[in-house]
């Protein structure tokens, strides 16, 4: 049961990031990867909102299996991120590829504790 | 100004191939299906590797940085040689890798080191696997083209 509410959450979260992706990228022209830097962070934030809410509960209840492992987890990406990276650094533009390093992880960092901190008050 | 951005979006757009609706459909498709085999992996390490209390978190340290040396090779192989099906990158790059690794669980698992004043540890978990993963996508790119060129020559 807990594996069927992973894979449901990640069907749900994959498709949602390739498509948030694709609206993003095609409204700027920068070489910046924002698409994949706005549903890192906002994965980080729903993350941090889920794990708020349900902090009194089981690491293992169903709503954190489907939305913090399975939606999230999957909304989220790391592998796409790091290859985005290397390409901005392989074209040139290596302080954009440190800037998209370091400013994905510290963003997601920053969300997460957001996300968090609104759950707790939401949770009251 | 914004006449101008709104001119440049609606020129890029028009300029766009339009993607009939069934080819989106199934690419859809293969990226929430790929999305669900790539997590219900992560789980599975997760639950063989199971996190300690405090402790360095080795599970989504490995996923993540095997999942961008994956990427690496997947890209060079589509890039480079040109092959594979037209849904080979979206279900495997998108999907099974992107649902595989994970920043949200990376950042609230840092989060949580960071709260249980555990900060040495939060920091070395951060930096440790940006680290890894980039020298893994970097490594395994590098490798896959080089093989690749050399199996043409």
């Amino acid at each position: 049961m807990s594996w069927l509410l992973v894979m449901a959450g990640a069907a749900l979260g994959a498709p949602l990031r390739y498509l948030t992706d694709r609206a993003v990228q095609t409204r700027h022209d920068s070489v910046f990867p924002w698409g994949t830097f706005s549903v890192n962070v906002a994965g980080c934030l729903l993350l941090g909102l889920v794990l708020g809410l349900s902090a009194h509960g089981a690491a293992d209840s169903p709503a954190r299996l489907l939305l913090a492992v399975g939606l999230c987890g999957a909304l989220t990406t790391y592998s796409t991120f790091s290859y985005e990276t290397l390409r901005l650094a392989e074209s040139g533009a290596r302080l954009l590829a440190v800037v998209n390093a370091v400013g994905s992880v510290l963003a997601g960092l920053v969300a997460v504790w957001l996300g968090g901190a609104l759950g707790d008050a939401l949770a009251g | 100004m914004g006449e101008t951005v709104k001119g440049l979006s609606e020129t890029k757009r028009v300029g766009r191939p339009r993607v009939p609706a069934r080819k989106q459909l199934s690419v859809l498709a293969v990226v929430a299906a790929g999305g669900a085999v790539g997590a219900g992996a992560r789980y599975g390490v997760e639950l063989l590797w199971p996190p300690t209390a405090g402790g360095f978190p080795w599970a989504t340290f490995a996923v993540n940085v095997v999942g961008c040396a994956l990427i690496g090779v997947l890209m060079a192989v589509v890039v480079e040689a040109a092959v594979g099906h037209r849904l080979l990158r979206p279900f495997l790059g998108t999907g099974v890798l992107g649902g595989f690794t994970t920043l949200s669980a990376y950042a609230g698992e840092a989060d949580a080191l960071l709260r249980a004043g555990r900060a040495a540890t939060a920091l070395s978990y951060l930096a440790l696997t940006l680290v890894a993963a980039l020298a893994a996508v970097w490594a395994a790119t590098v490798l896959t083209r080089r093989t690749i060129l050399r199996r043409r020559a």
